[in-house]
């Protein structure tokens, strides 16, 4: 076969590649083809976002040379038969099968081989059938279910979306046809393409060579470096922590830091080998562990940092060393997480263009604006000379609120005059992005008796990399959610972030709070057995309620729900435990257990100003326009805050149009992090609406009540009411009525002690697992998760759903599989993620404590998730086998270990 | 570079000693390891070569050609004897792996977790080598030298594994231990085939992967289990000793792991033979 010339059939029609014969089949297909529903999620066939269907079979486009597509009959989604296709699309979207959408033709190409041998398939079959196809956001089983489901009659969506309503998300549409488009799905043809390169050692020392030859290979446009950053070389995310550079300057501090770009034509740059790159390096000692880093001897990461200690927070309430001598029993334990990667299938990936002297970043982002003010002092350029574009995000958790591509585009962009494209290598991604916090964590608790816990001490290490990115913020989070949902009257606890000669951690869904959770509802359960109390009580009566403190003093009026969240769990308590003793009995190397664990998290900013701003308007022609910059990365922002605003101006969510996110069409919304936009995005849009609507009565005296319905050019109202719209002025942004609303939670700053009102808001829940743990491996199989969240009040049930459900996903796998190791674990099969098969049926128990600042009583939800998910296995782990586990994960050579020096055969 | 997709294996063979390139076949392991470095070799794309892919009956057995996949293998009518060879087949990767990823590129990728080598061990494969000069059989045992290490020498394809003769009694298990439940690279796992006659094991053979360089046959233990019950074989598995493997630490488990739960997984894996 000759290069150049290789025909098969896409689709049913006739193709012609004029690629050399290596080449992947998903590059093909995507670049010269335009099939951009086919993902490229890791190029190793570990992710399956690429599956086609090849002659019927699905495989892996990116293991797949074009050459081998010769002759052959070759699918993507859009060529599945069409009836079908329907099925599945009607399915998918009525279960909530895609969230973010970066897995979903991967899944659903899937889904649709084995329907064609197995029209009604069970779910173990659909387990083997979507195995190769990893998920991040769903936690399976409402693929599963939309899978099984394919031909059964879909349910009617409640048509109109209120408040409370299980409506389809509204973007569901694109997510199921293909024709979504992501961070690497929008860059024009013909754009030049980035190249970083990158230290290849933790710690290093480097000299480049003669750029100038680079620069005149040809093809090459430019090769970037520290000395052409225009503004200031250094990037981060909170006040006084801003010291990552762009482009290390002499020094890099981590393996994967990048020191240069080089910019060149597409062709050009993929035939780059950057082992001709001419730069020197000197590896340099290197310190890595937070315990290390913190010894005399250790290298110094930033000098202004002694010990390499970047900061700490704290908070002390009552008298810790009083309540630990009331009790009658104390009981300490030291805990140990890893760094977590986030793991999203789509890797960091974008565009960039100047567009009439302004610089246009298409990008997949989690807080366009945060990124703008970053990418402004990097450039040096107004924020108004920036305009963010978000792509759709495959997947965020954090790790896509701190810039990635962004300035390499743009400053490739600026210097060349020309669009520039990349998209990360998943190594490239797990290198170099940011990770959960590695915890190394002491807690001291005391309870009396009667088991009321009297004090509780907490000191957790925190491995924050080489640079701060969110780090301060969990120092700062921490100490403030140690304790859990609960009253402990006497309290201290301490935070550190610790530099490291690693990856910089970060953001990443809890800030935190997952890994102190692991240590306290472990030590929780512990406390209980040992004055003999059943450990749902015991929480129970130590939890949290109405016009109780937390430990930082705050106190709640309404809307503490713990209690109920735990209440909820009692059903699935009773039985399990009596199922798991019974199961035991006759059971030899199978030991099945229960546990259960609580959690809560504060919505927003910790104690500082995080407003949302929301704009909407009325056109002449009678649309109605919502300008929404609350970014949807799969949570389903674009839904909720379509459902508060439909429902406080007074229509149907189809009514609505949607516009953003986009920094130039849309006002600030702050970022999609910390659980805040359900509640703060989700106020500004109530107020927003409001405000309209009240403009709109007004106009015509209108009762309150009016029910306002929309037509073309007019707004009818009950009352016989009518606006003729087009015959009104039209003003600022092209609307005859706009409204602009923004929301700030009310919080006040904290004292030395940590006292004060951190959080307008906190969520509440808990988690029961059920585990089967086989003592002869030490493996550990999640059978069932029961979740309760009190959520305020649901604004669409379903999206509540597919965020528990995704974030005990994300749980499981931290509880029992995913450790990052840097340098060792930067792909996706060294480094593990729950597969289809490893996620348990999972109930999700909904519970409304209103919040008295949450619209119609809403609260944030997305941390909460897998916070308690961890700990609950780890207690079920316990109750199997009476082992305690306090390494994460749980590894089967860690769990067998620890049976072994329990005397387990 | 060049790819070169010959349709016969006089072809491909001649292109072989004509040059040196990397040959492919599902890509499953070739296009990873690339990674996203440029090529610079020369292709072989060996699954368009006639009669390479095919698994079949021969006078002396059954003969797997290099091209054929793990689905290939699933779906081939095959005695009981392969069932420990179907169970590893299905648990290679995922679906979109065992379409794709043949049989032989497990053999000749030659890692130390190669989930094809246990069950092929204890069917006696060997492995059928071709390049201009003709043809030369090597025992699998022999074939796979160490890590990354095969018997091949430039010029030369694999072009088929040959399994002898199997009896329709011989019953075969496979059993592997993994993080997860799909997309998992094994930690360990066992292959056994054997008789089972009058309620005793006859023959039987035992393989362990990925606690060794190479996947090894633990003939002492076989010798001993001769004329055992199923049953009886967990005493004695009590005091086997397995000093001729060398298992390492790595992100997937520790070498002290490997070795302590090999005992269960030779138990299972003994069991499923017997009675599954």
């Amino acid at each position: 076969m000759d290069d150049g010339s290789i025909g098969f059939c896409l689709n049913g029609n006739p193709a012609q590649s004029v690629a050399h014969g290596h080449v992947r089949l998903s590059d093909v297909l995507r670049e010269e083809m335009g099939a951009k529903e086919v993902k490229i999620g890791c190029n190793a066939g570990d992710c399956g976002a690429c599956t086609v269907l090849i002659d019927g079979l699905p495989v892996c486009a990116c293991l797949t040379s074009v050459a081998q597509a010769q002759g052959r009959d070759v699918q993507t989604l859009r060529g599945i038969d069409l009836v079908l296709l329907g099925k599945l699309q009607a399915s998918f979207s009525a279960h909530q099968a895609a969230q973010c959408g970066i897995c979903t033709p991967g899944m659903m190409i899937s889904a649709a081989a084995l329907l064609k041998e197995v029209p009604q398939p069970n779910i173990a079959q659909v387990q083997d059938a979507l195995g190769g196809v990893l998920c991040r956001c769903t936690g399976y089983r409402k693929i599963i279910d939309a899978v099984v489901a394919v031909g059964a009659p879909v349910a009617g969506a409640a048509a109109k979306g209120a408040v409370g309503d299980p409506i389809a998300r509204v973007d569901a549409a694109c997510k199921v046809d293909g024709s979504e488009r992501f961070g690497d799905d929008v860059a024009p043809e013909g754009a030049l393409v980035a190249l970083v390169i990158r230290s290849p050692f933790p710690h290093a020392g480097f000299e480049f060579g003669d750029l100038d030859a680079v620069r005149a290979l040809k093809g090459i446009e430019a090769v970037l470096t520290a000395d052409d950053i225009p503004g200031v070389n250094l990037f981060g995310t909170i006040p006084g922590f801003i010291d990552q550079p762009v482009f290390a300057l002499r020094e890099t501090r981590f393996k994967g830091e990048a020191v240069a770009a080089i910019i060149g034509e597409a062709d050009v740059i993929n035939a780059y080998d950057t082992d001709y790159f001419p730069v020197t390096w000197q590896e340099l000692p290197a310190v890595q562990d937070v315990s290390a880093a913190q010894t005399r001897d250790a290298p110094q990461l930033h000098e202004e940092h002694e010990n390499n200690v970047m900061c700490s927070g704290f908070v002390a309430h009552g008298d810790i060393d009083a309540g630990l001598r009331a009790a009658d029993i104390v009981l300490s334990g030291r805990f140990e997480t890893s760094f977590v990667e986030h793991a999203y299938i789509e890797p960091e990936a974008g565009f960039a263009e100047m567009v009439q002297g302004r610089l246009h970043l298409h990008v997949c982002t989690q807080a366009p604006v945060m990124n703008q003010e970053a990418l402004a002092g990097v450039l040096r350029l107004s924020k108004d000379d920036i305009r963010i574009v978000p792509t759709a995000v495959g997947g965020g958790f954090g790790a896509k609120l701190d810039l990635t591509v962004h300035p390499f585009l743009a400053l490739g962009a600026m210097v060349t005059g020309r669009p520039v494209r990349m998209a990360y290598s998943r190594v490239e991604s797990m290198a170099t992005s940011t990770k959960r916090h590695p915890g190394r964590i002491t807690i001291k608790g005391g309870v009396c008796k009667d088991g009321l816990l009297t004090g509780l001490s907490f000191d957790g290490d925190f491995n924050t990399g080489a640079y701060a990115s969110w780090g301060p913020t969990v120092a700062n989070r921490v100490p403030l959610h140690a304790s859990g949902p609960y009253r402990v009257p006497n309290y201290r606890a301490a935070a550190k972030g610790v530099y490291t000669h690693c990856p910089p951690a970060g953001a990443f869904r809890g800030f935190g709070v997952p890994q102190s959770a692991i240590a306290q509802e472990s030590l929780f359960d512990e406390l209980a057995e040992a004055i003999g109390m059943d450990a749902l009580d015991f929480r129970l009566l130590n939890a949290l309620d109405n016009g109780v403190p937390t430990v930082s003093g705050q106190v709640f009026a309404q809307g503490v729900g713990i209690k109920p969240c735990l209440e909820a769990l009692r059903p699935a308590w009773e039985v399990e435990k009596t199922a798991c003793a019974t199961f035991n009995k006759t059971s030899s190397h199978l030991k099945r257990g229960v546990g259960v664990a609580g959690g809560w998290y504060g919505c927003g900013n910790t104690s500082m100003a995080n407003p949302s701003t929301i704009k909407c308007g009325l056109r002449s022609d009678g649309t109605l326009v919502l300008h929404q910059g609350a970014v949807d990365i799969g949570q389903g922002s674009n839904t909720v805050i379509s459902q508060i605003f439909a429902q406080s101006f007074g229509v149907a969510v189809e009514d609505v149009v949607l516009v953003g996110a986009d920094t130039d069409l849309t006002p600030d919304a702050g970022k999609t992090s910390a659980s805040r936009q359900t509640f703060v995005t989700g106020n500004a849009a109530k107020l927003s609406g409001e405000s309209l609507r009240r403009q709109v009565l007004t106009l015509v005296n209108a009762a309150e009540d009016a029910q306002i319905s929309l037509g073309t050019g007019t707004l009818e109202m009950s009352g016989g009411h009518v606006v003729d719209l087009s015959r009104m002025e039209v003003g600022e942004d092209g609307y005859v009525m706009r409204a602009v609303a923004s929301y700030d939670p009310p919080t006040e700053p904290l004292d030395e002690n940590g006292q004060g009102v951190p959080y307008a808001q906190f969520g509440y829940t808990a988690h029961l697992a059920v585990v089967e743990v086989d003592t002869q491996l030490g493996t550990i199989k999640a059978v069932r998760i029961v979740a309760a969240h009190d959520v305020g009040q649901a604004i669409n049930p379903l999206l509540v759903m597919g965020q528990v459900q995704g974030g005990v996903a994300q749980g499981l796998g931290m509880a029992l599989m995913e450790e990052f190791i840097p340098g060792r674990t930067e792909n996706l099969h060294d480094y593990l993620i729950p597969t289809i098969g490893d996620v348990p049926p999972i109930e999700t128990l909904i519970i409304e404590e209103p919040d008295a600042h949450g619209p119609f009583g809403a609260k944030g939800l997305g941390e909460h998730a897998l916070i308690p998910t961890a700990p609950a296995i780890l207690n079920a782990v316990h109750n199997a086998t009476g082992v305690r586990l306090r390494h994460v994960p749980a590894l089967p050579h860690r769990v067998r270990a620890a049976l072994k020096e329990a005397g387990y055969e | 570079m060049t790819y070169l997709a010959p349709t016969t294996l006089n072809e491909a063979l001649a292109a072989l000693s004509a040059g040196a390139p990397s040959v492919i076949a599902g890509g499953t392991d070739w296009y990873p390891a690339q990674g996203t470095r440029p090529v610079k070799r020369d292709l072989l794309d060996v699954t368009r070569i006639e009669g390479l892919r095919a698994i079949t009956r021969t006078d002396s057995g059954w003969r797997i050609g290099a091209a054929s996949t793990w689905s290939d293998i699933i779906r081939a009518d095959l005695p009981r004897a392969f069932d420990g060879l179907k169970a590893a087949a299905r648990e290679v990767g995922s679906v979109q792996i065992q379409n794709a990823g043949t049989i032989v590129g497990n053999l000749c990728n030659a890692s130390p977790a190669a989930d094809g080598v246990p069950p092929l061990l204890c069917l006696d494969a060997q492995v059928e080598i071709g390049s201009i000069f003709g043809i030369r059989t090597v025992p699998l045992e022999e074939f796979i030298m160490g890590v990354r290490q095969i018997d091949l020498a430039q010029g030369e394809l694999v072009t088929a594994i040959l399994i002898p003769k199997t009896t329709d009694t011989r019953r075969s298990g496979f059993v592997k231990l993994g993080a997860r439940k799909y997309l998992v690279i094994s930690i360990a796992m066992v292959a056994v085939t054997c008789e089972i006659e009058n309620g005793v094991l006859r023959k039987a053979r035992i393989a362990v992967g990925a606690c060794s360089p190479v996947a090894q046959r633990l003939h002492a233990l076989e010798a001993a289990l001769e004329g055992k019950s199923p049953e009886a074989a967990a005493p004695l598995l009590q005091i086997a000793e397995f000093s001729q493997l060398a298992p390492i630490d790595d992100v997937r488990g520790s070498g002290v792991y490997r070795l302590d739960v090999l005992r269960a997984l030779i138990s299972r894996a003994l069991m499923e033979a017997a009675y599954g």
